[in-house]
């Protein structure tokens, strides 16, 4: 094998992690619109969300400033990634940490689970991570016969809850607060029977069900939202305090983290300080948020380590148009507008990167091919894009993305004689004039073929007019 | 090359070389003409009310009365001190215990905590830790459910760009905003998960 | 001003009293209004569904047909979105960048109507009457792409007779989106449910917007429904005066629900 041949970007490999669904997007999407519990759940979080953020955006009177130099400053460093990755490196290992580089994730998995053996433990505890559900991590671990304990609350409701994450962000959105008792009563050892569904109540649940995981755990495991190549920083934006517990208590941090969140500069972190909670959680600023360099003598974890994760990056950021995507910066505020996702939920999108920013990054992550059906999962209405803090714009990598999947051979057929149609004047305005469609099919579009029979089946087809506009015209 | 082993490093960088070939994919210029350090002027009462409002309990005083808003929140119950506070700011009510190396399980079972800040952004509401001596290991202020944090007026900033150019990024940070909460049950923020449920910032003047 | 009218497939081919309408109130307002034969489709459909390459030759036909003209006035913000979004993209994409200057030329002089009669010939009251309650549902790509904000407002306040009223959520989409409303009709259905639950909210008698494409996804469900809302295009009701309500009759004959035959 030569190295011109290693080299070549490389897609996330199959039969590992949570990046490709069981079934395509439409049938997934039609058994969750059909639960309406899920419906009000997701209608309801996802509204109060960006009424918040909304406001909190509006308080900044330089947002779309802070919105482009956010954008300039991903896209510096994508164009950069190599040079400000071995910086990175030489500044984590220059401060005290240990720096691993995983071409995928078996070989993340293999190194994660490797230091947690190293460290003689059997029990590790996680700060929320896309980066750790995007390979498997938990999987892996339990298959080597150690434990991983979600801490993020979220993720804790849907780890006892035996459920699949389908919010960037809030992983168990889909669950109200009854939902949310009802699995707390069943699956937390020890737990109150008295206990109500006031949020605050079970908060307090979570907190007495986690305090001695935290003070007895050796070894824990997180991402990272931002690592600052020049001085080799690691940030952890949070809430809860899981994060700092994680980040401060144990003896060992292993630190897993895509690439694609390294900035250059420490001065960088004052624009995504900025964006990230205004546009994610719609708070000024995120309760809690942890910044180290390496190993502090006497404070925190004596043992760093930082897992470099490519895991099909490297093919994302191959294509001009779509590295875009790897822009991304999780705040799920794309998600929260997401007229689909509103309706849909996450589990729809088969990926752990669920909404607008998952049906660009999922498929590029695995080849379009392994995907297929994301990139039309969306109606273009680009409320994604004035979302986004960081502009990426989610509806012309929707659209880029298509043109690579693979298409349906009558719809191809379909489209190119359509192309060819329209492109003769004459013969469009003959099929114009036979184009009666639903006079035909009658309006319910009874005798219409797949797919144009899904439309018909809750609209009426448009009553053709006695003359197009250019008989009208012709006449005129 | 052929037959040598290629370590994962060189494969990842080999990749993203290899994938950045293409044109179009110069260094972009990063515009900065938002609100830079030093551009926006402090206020104090801009500070309190992103406290208040993300219910941090505040108070204002003199340097001279802290031990005694320290004596309200804190009275005859057990206080973690960080070995650089000054003493001047505890009330003889409280039982100091000196943070000497303390086991995470005798720092869980004291009730509160009282340290400095190193700067604190007005317009957010934060409060940012720089493991000071008179702010103490990190650990010290996550495992007590009430944080006492003594600001000096003058180490208040406008916003985050001025506290980022105020800290050294070599020092293990701690960005507070309000005591701890979520927002995971229906997007609705409740305080007080696993971090301090009470957070009391005494503003001195 | 000579006025060159980018009619769109959709509206030549299903719903000419739009176009109709477009012609009716430019030339009401002074203007001569061409109509360049050889159009057919800006490729919108085929560039959005993931056919670019098919979509190349009609890029190329449209930039052709309409290089030869000053202004060009289109009644839809989806269709203009394309011409100003989409157009050069494919043609770069497909390495040919003289076209693709060209298209951007082009995007240059085309606007959707609104933008045409507020921002070019600098009117909000063009002189119509349309004696209903109105409701507005701001299309996405006229929203978003073209950002067209409250031009279509500030004309419909200044029409006579007409009651506007605030359509609640006005700005989530319709769930149309082209070929999404057929590969993903569930969802785009659910979409649609709720826009015609904000609609009858209103309790208008009409609802109308910028984009035949968008109503004829709002109109095709409330047909459904026997909802006793028409859908109406903005041109149409700029169109109409106390003088000449043709397009006011035309749109009477055309809210009786496709199924009106049989009722």
């Amino acid at each position: 094998m030569t190295r011109s041949f290693l080299g070549m970007p490389a897609t996330a490999p199959p039969g590992v992690g949570h990046l490709r669904g069981a079934e395509p997007f439409p049938a997934a999407a039609r058994r969750a619109l059909s639960d309406a519990q899920l419906r009000r759940n997701l209608g309801h979080a996802t509204t109060t969300i960006r009424t918040k953020s909304a406001a909190v955006v509006g308080e900044v009177p330089d947002w779309p400033q802070l919105r482009a130099a956010g954008r300039a400053i991903k896209s510096d460093t994508m164009a950069r990634l190599p040079e400000l990755l071995e910086q990175l490196e030489a500044a984590v290992t220059a401060a005290g940490g240990t720096v691993h580089w995983a071409a995928d994730a078996v070989e993340a998995n293999r190194i994660v689970t490797d230091l947690v053996r190293e460290a003689g433990a059997d029990r590790v505890m996680k700060v929320k991570s896309m980066a750790t559900q995007e390979i498997g991590l938990n999987e892996a671990l339990e298959a080597a016969g150690i434990e991983p304990v979600e801490t993020d609350l979220a993720e804790l409701i849907v780890q006892l809850g035996d459920d699949r994450p389908s919010h960037i962000l809030v992983p168990a959105i889909h669950r109200n607060r009854a939902e949310i008792r009802e699995i707390f009563l069943r699956a937390m050892p020890g737990v109150d029977p008295a206990l109500t569904d006031e949020p605050a109540a079970l908060a307090a649940a979570a907190r007495r069900h986690l305090r001695e995981t935290f003070l007895s755990t050796r070894v824990a495991v997180s991402g990272a939202n931002f690592a600052v190549a020049e001085s080799g920083t690691l940030a952890v934006v949070e809430s809860e305090g899981n994060g700092r517990m994680c980040l401060t208590l144990p003896e060992t941090l292993i630190t897993v983290m895509g690439i694609e969140k390294v900035i250059p500069t420490w001065r960088d972190l004052e624009v995504f300080l900025q964006l990230l909670p205004r546009a994610s959680t719609g708070e000024r600023m995120n309760p809690y948020t942890s910044m180290w360099t390496g190993v502090t003598p006497g404070d925190g974890p004596q043992a760093f380590h930082l897992v470099l994760l490519d895991n099909g990056r490297s093919a994302v950021l191959a294509d001009p148009v779509g590295r875009e995507a790897l822009h991304c910066i999780r705040c799920s505020a794309c998600l929260n507008v997401c007229p689909v996702y509103e309706r849909t939920g996450g589990h729809a999108y088969g990926s752990v990167y669920p909404g607008p920013i998952g049906a660009v990054l999922s498929p590029q992550l695995t080849g379009v091919a392994d995907n297929a059906s994301l990139p039309f999962a969306s109606s273009l209405c680009g409320a994604c894009y004035d979302a986004c803090p960081v502009m990426i714009d989610i509806p012309s990598i929707l659209v880029h993305l298509r043109s690579q999947a693979p298409h349906p051979r009558a719809e191809a057929a379909a489209m190119a004689a359509a192309a060819y149609t329209m492109d003769h004047p004459a013969l469009y305005a003959a099929a114009q004039r036979a184009a009666k469609l639903s006079r035909l099919a009658g309006p319910r579009g009874r005798g219409l073929p797949p797919p144009l029979s899904g439309w018909a089946a809750s609209r009426d087809l448009p009553q053709p007019p006695p003359r197009s506009f250019r008989q009208w015209w012709a006449e005129r | 090359m052929v037959g040598r082993a290629v370590t994962a490093r060189e494969l990842i960088l080999g990749r993203l070389r290899a994938a950045l070939a293409e044109p179009g994919t110069a260094p972009a210029e990063v515009p900065r003409d938002y609100r830079s350090a030093g551009s926006v002027a402090v206020d104090l009462d801009v500070l309190v009310h992103r406290l208040t409002d993300y219910r941090a309990a505040v108070h204002r005083c003199a340097e001279a009365d802290v031990a005694r808003i320290v004596d309200e929140v804190l009275g005859h119950r057990r206080v973690v001190v960080p070995p650089g506070l000054p003493r001047h700011w505890l009330p003889d009510s409280v039982t100091a215990v000196p943070d000497d190396n303390l086991t995470a399980e005798r720092i869980a079972a004291v009730d509160g905590v009282v340290t400095a800040a190193a700067v604190a952004v007005a317009e957010t509401g934060t409060i940012v830790l720089d493991a000071a001596p008179d702010q103490g290991r990190r650990i010290i202020t996550l495992l007590p459910d009430v944080h006492v944090c003594v600001l000096r007026a003058d180490q208040v900033v406008a916003t985050v760009p001025d506290a980022l150019a105020r800290v050294d990024p070599h020092r293990p940070l701690t960005w507070i905003s309000g005591p701890s909460a979520t927002s995971d049950i229906e997007l609705n923020r409740v305080e007080g998960v696993h971090g301090p449920r009470d957070l009391h910032v005494i503003i001195t003047t | 001003m000579r006025v060159a009218l980018f009619v769109t497939c959709l509206a030549d081919t299903l719903f000419p009293q739009a176009a109709m309408a477009t012609v009716r109130l430019l030339e009401r307002l002074g203007h001569q209004v061409v109509f360049p034969e050889d159009q057919t489709c800006c490729g919108q459909m085929h560039i959005n569904t993931g056919y670019p390459d098919d979509a190349l030759r009609l890029v190329r036909r449209h930039v052709r047909v309409f290089g030869r003209y000053d202004v060009v006035v289109a009644p839809s913000g989806s269709c203009v979105g394309s011409v100003r979004h989409q157009h050069a993209m494919v043609a770069r994409r497909a390495g040919d960048e003289r076209l693709a200057s060209r298209a951007d030329e082009i995007a240059g002089r085309t606007y959707e109507l609104s933008e045409f009669l507020v921002d070019v010939l600098g009117v909000t009251d063009v002189g119509a009457y349309y004696p209903h309650r109105v409701t507005y549902h701001p299309t996405c790509h006229s929203l978003r792409m073209l950002r067209v904000g409250d031009r279509p407002l500030r004309l419909l306040r200044e029409v006579r007779g007409l009651e506007l009223v605030e359509l609640p959520q006005a700005e989530q989409c319709c769930g149309f989106g082209g070929t999404f409303a057929l590969k993903n009709a569930d969802t785009s259905t659910a979409m649609l449910a709720d826009k015609m639950r904000n609609v009858l909210a209103t309790r208008a008698d009409v609802c109308t917007a910028g984009d035949a494409s968008c109503l004829m996804h709002i109109g095709g469900g409330l047909s459904r429904l026997r909802a006793g809302v028409r859908t109406v295009h903005l041109a149409e009701i700029l169109a109409n005066t106390e003088a000449d309500p043709a397009g006011e009759r035309h749109a009477a004959a055309r809210a009786t629900p496709p199924t009106g035959g049989a009722r």
